[in-house]
């Protein structure tokens, strides 16, 4: 077999080994999909009819959905960093650094059972928020574009997650310090407008990347205006998985840590 | 034991003038080492030695500084993927997956070597018996004690069928029951399958019983090779004891030999020496001439421990 296909074969291993982690220790998993789930509970039944009126009328669930989904796929891919250092600060990745194996797939397979995690997570939050009366009127079309740039986030965060998880020292450094990523959502455009946001604030909001992607997908799925944001989030994906996988890559590849 | 091991037709490992500093402080201070196939090598060292970091120099985890270092035919460096197909590593700290059953962990261990489902499942449940391991084949490693994760971790080790064996302290933190199992699932493997081994131990006991050469590591340098005879021989701490039925015997003996040891308790004499049948010869001599009557005599040969001690205590002299 050549280089390539050992490449795939090994990869596709170690992604059954960290979807079979992820069936044995399912906590994890499920602490993601519920804080989104619990925070689409609290801001459509509690604050969901101030805030609507806020914004300007029409059930706030459609308007809230698109940014909570956005935060469901960070959280997902944030955890990406605790596997990785789990397995860093164990022997067993000394174990296959001393194996003939394909020096990519340990952090192929932990991205890609990482990814696929995240896309299960972000079914049911969608199901949950289709549940709470959630009703966009995007075509097959606009959801496949969704989709695809969820996924393209998923994957761009999921990289950069695997660095943090390459250089944090301890797993629980990995899993805290990821965590002022999953507030940007918070500080853009899921919640409420920029514009209605104290002047610095709305500068932050609108220039994080985190508010064009929201405002796409909230294009995308209940058809408000995409602008120059669909853009602006491709290049934002593109620039992260690129750094991300870079980064990852070159931490990787140095010698076993001190 | 000696005579076959220098013979070996082919060498294993070879390394030459291995350097390795971490932040200006040197752990390895120009090793050579050279251990012939189908042989058991020990270093043999207290903490902080260097062995850890010879091994993952030897096993393509972390680079020399300078030196070469050649394992199975291949250069470590320019063919480090050559060298890891035909080595297996079980390092210092548990390589198992917690989450995984002890089946499990051999069976990734065995796509990871694309081996065949078929083959990889024969291979799996040979070792499994082979390590006493089948009744916790469906355990996870994480229910596992101290000695049974060792051995699942050799028997991972040991799946790709590897011709050269890095095992870093092996036994330590293991319970005597343990470490002798260890022990006789290492003898077999070097037995059974020729395959060459390198282990490091701090136990004497240890490089005594498994290894064919020792060499002593102490401070970044290799202070002492030799067979376990051989590093024994250049310790004088050897002694003949003789042994007398009452103090009177003792008293007169004592008083023909020098640098002799009494012991009035035990009624022994302790007279330091070679062992060597010429000296012992000379030692009864003696005390025939004086018609002195001891009762037996034992022939004290000093320990590892005393080649240990006095090595290494030398080293933190220099």
């Amino acid at each position: 077999m050549s280089t390539v296909s050992y490449a795939v074969t090994d990869s596709l291993t170690m992604l059954r080994r960290n979807l079979r982690h992820a069936q044995r220790y399912p906590a994890m998993t499920f602490s993601v999909v519920l804080m989104p789930v619990m925070i689409l509970l609290l801001f459509n039944y509690a604050y969901g009819d101030t805030l609507g009126a806020g914004i300007g009328g029409g059930d706030y669930i459609d308007y809230v959905t698109p940014g909570i989904v956005l935060m469901a796929a960070t959280a997902g891919s944030l955890v990406t960093a605790v596997g990785v250092c789990v397995d860093m600060t164990e022997g067993i990745v000394n174990r296959f650094r001393t194996m003939a194996i394909a020096r990519s797939a340990f952090l192929t397979g932990h991205v890609l059972g990482s990814v696929i995690q995240t896309v299960l997570g972000l079914l049911i939050v969608v199901a949950a928020a289709f549940a709470m009366g959630f009703r966009p009127d995007a075509g097959p079309l606009e959801w496949v574009a969704a989709a695809g740039l969820l996924l393209f986030v998923t994957f761009a965060l999921t990289w950069l997650s695997a660095g943090i998880g390459l250089v944090a020292k301890t797993p629980e450094s990995a899993s805290n310090l990821p965590l002022p990523l999953q507030f940007l959502p918070f500080v853009g455009s899921a919640i409420v407008p920029p514009e209605s946001m104290p002047t610095a604030l709305r500068w932050f909001a609108e220039y994080q990347p985190f508010t064009p992607l929201i405002e796409t997908l909230r294009g995308l799925l209940m058809g408000t205006a995409i602008g120059s944001s669909g853009i602006v989030s491709l290049a934002w994906c593109a620039a992260l998985t690129a750094a991300g996988y870079l980064w990852a890559r070159a931490t990787f590849r140095r010698p076993a840590k001190r | 034991m000696t005579i076959t091991s220098t013979l070996g037709p082919d060498t294993a490992i070879s390394a030459v003038g291995l350097t390795k500093a971490y932040g200006g402080r040197t752990v390895l201070d120009g090793i050579d080492l050279r251990v012939p196939e189908g042989t058991v090598f020990a270093l043999l060292g207290p903490n902080g030695a260097g062995k850890t970091t010879a091994v993952e120099i030897l096993s393509t985890l972390v680079p020399a500084d300078a030196g070469s270092v050649r394992v199975a035919g291949h250069d470590v460096v320019r063919e480090a993927d050559r060298v890891r197909a035909a080595i297996g590593v079980t390092g210092q700290f548990s390589a198992v997956d917690d989450l995984l059953t002890a089946e499990e962990n051999l069976l990734l261990m065995a796509d990871l070597h694309h081996l065949a489902r078929r083959e990889g499942r024969r291979r799996a449940a040979e070792l499994l018996r082979r390590f006493e391991l089948t009744g916790f084949a469906a355990k996870p490693a994480s229910t596992f004690s101290g000695g049974m994760r060792r051995k699942l971790d050799l028997a991972m080790t040991l799946v790709g069928d590897p011709r050269v064996i890095f095992l870093d302290e092996p036994t330590t933190g293991l319970d005597p029951r343990s470490r002798r199992t260890m022990w006789e699932l290492i003898e077999g493997l070097v037995q059974e399958q020729g395959v060459t081994v390198f282990l490091t131990t701090q136990y004497l006991e240890e490089a005594d019983h498994l290894a064919d050469r020792i060499a002593l590591l102490d401070g970044g340098r290799i202070v002492a090779e030799g067979t376990a005879e051989e590093l024994k021989r250049r310790i004088p701490g050897g002694h003949l004891r003789l042994h007398f039925a009452r103090p009177a015997e003792l008293a007169a003996a004592a008083a023909l030999f020098d640098y002799a040891g009494a012991d009035a308790e035990a009624l022994t004499l302790s007279i330091p020496g070679d062992n060597s049948v010429v000296t012992v010869k000379a030692v009864l001599d003696v005390l025939d001439n004086a018609a002195v009557r001891a009762e037996s005599l034992t022939v004290h040969t000093p320990d590892l421990d005393d080649v240990f001690l006095t090595l290494t205590a030398e080293g933190a002299a220099r």
